[in-house]
């Protein structure tokens, strides 16, 4: 069980970095809104994975993402902010022992929770990405445009492909 | 101890976000040149400021030094008096440019004040309009090294603007390629051997070491040597690059200096008014 989740994960990173790397890196709709769909992986992790395994996997996944995208510690900033966000989401709305659920998905998770989660965490990820990037305030206004067409393309995808792999589990 | 320790492996979310956030924002600034640019010069402002008001502080106290050195350099004068008189200032030396067909005249001059400690500096000379001195010409160096341009005439006397003023700007190239750029000087450094090599475009490679030349565009004739580049391909926020040049002129020392006549300066001067800037 415990390896069939490694398994599940690995292959999950692979495909979801592959697709984001050689696939949306070279979509955009006029420089505004930009995808970022690799953060799913991170959303997805399972619920019991320690704190600093998730944080170094945010990391890491971060730097990968910066090694393709030539922006040395932006990602990577973004995924911790992603993982720190994570963490308190879970830890506020959900009784951590009463938690049997594997993994934060929308199949276990139902619509509405996931939905906040998946929105929480790609709203501050997707903030400090963009700030990072453009590294002023001056040009603030534009700066919220992008994050927020982006955040919405990136949700709309991330629904997109948790519906697509739905599993009706008995509840 | 205990406590610190329970309190910290409670919270370890936050101090784990903390630690993995810094390591993340550290390797953005290190790595990425424009972040590096931008939060190096906001730090350089402040400092710069700092810096400034300090120097106002710092130039009093440094009086007492500059009179004694004055004071040294004075008897050192005095006592070589008679030997100064072998140098003729009168004299106009012609030089004649065989190879662009222009000819420059240089007329030597002695500094009569000299100023290094200002941020606008300006220093006089021994000779005005009665020698044929014209607001606008180009001064240099008697060994090589740019010095900057008359400003005001008088009958006797005139004052040049040097290079270390913030209205002084010099176009210069890059002697190897011939890549255009303007000298400034006191861009938060006001060391004067140093200036800056602004606006050079891009794509140019920059190299420690470089000679820097004036271009010839505007009153200095072209290949006065101005100086070496010392720290080469500074980012600006603009699209150009810019150098620090480490400056031939000593202009702590400088005792004499030739005034550059074109012959051809009025002519020209009256061809390009003639261009409106509107066309």
């Amino acid at each position: 069980m415990n390896s069939r989740i490694i398994i599940v994960n690995v292959i999950r990173w692979f495909l979801l970095l592959f697709v984001q790397i050689f696939l949306l890196k070279n979509m955009g709709f006029y420089d505004l809104s930009t995808p970022f769909i690799y953060v799913l992986f991170l959303l997805l992790l399972p619920f019991g994975i320690p704190n600093i395994v998730l944080y170094l996997l945010a990391f890491a996944t971060g730097l990968t993402l910066d090694a393709f995208y030539d922006t040395m510690g932006v990602h990577a900033t973004a995924c911790v902010v992603l993982a720190f966000v994570r963490i308190s989401f879970i830890s506020i709305s959900l009784n951590r022992d009463a938690i049997d659920d594997p993994e934060p998905s929308l199949s276990y998770m139902g619509f509405q929770w996931f939905s906040l989660y998946a929105f929480l965490c790609v709203i501050s990820h997707h903030l400090v990405l963009f700030f990072l990037e453009t590294f002023r305030l001056t040009e603030v206004g534009y700066t919220l445009m992008r994050c927020g067409l982006s955040c919405i393309f990136t949700l709309l995808i991330i629904l997109l492909v948790e519906f697509i792999f739905y599993r009706r589990t008995p509840r | 101890m205990r406590n610190l320790w329970i309190f910290i492996s409670r919270y370890n979310a936050f101090f784990l976000f903390i630690i993995f956030f810094t390591v993340g924002i550290y390797l953005t600034v290190k790595n990425n040149s424009y972040q590096r640019s931008v939060t190096l010069n906001s730090t350089n402002e402040v400092v710069g400021t700092a810096y400034e008001r300090l120097n106002v502080f710092k130039r009093y106290l440094n009086l007492g030094m500059v009179n004694d050195s004055l004071a040294a350099e004075n008897a050192k004068l005095k006592s070589r008096l008679l030997g100064l008189t072998t140098v003729d200032t009168a004299k106009d030396v012609k030089v004649v440019d065989t190879v662009t067909n222009q000819d420059y005249t240089y007329l030597a001059a002695k500094v009569v004040k000299n100023s290094i400690t200002l941020r606008n500096n300006i220093m006089t000379i021994n000779k005005g309009s009665i020698d044929g001195i014209k607001s606008g010409m180009a001064v240099i160096a008697p060994q090589k090294g740019v010095v900057g341009f008359i400003r005001d005439v008088s009958e006797h006397l005139a004052t040049i603007q040097s290079l270390l003023h913030k209205d002084t700007k010099i176009s210069v190239t890059l002697k190897k390629n011939n890549a255009l750029g303007s000298l400034v000087w006191g861009d938060g450094n006001f060391d004067i051997k140093k200036a800056f090599i602004k606006e050079v475009p891009n794509h140019i490679k920059m190299y420690v070491g470089d000679t820097i030349v004036t271009s010839g565009y505007g009153s200095f004739p072209s290949g006065i040597l101005v100086g070496r580049i010392s720290r080469p391909n500074v980012a600006t926020n603009d699209n150009f690059l810019s150098g620090e040049v480490n400056l031939f002129t000593d202009f702590s020392t400088l005792q004499y200096v030739y005034v550059v006549k074109y012959k051809k300066a009025e002519e020209q001067k009256a061809l390009e008014s003639a261009v409106k800037p509107n066309e």
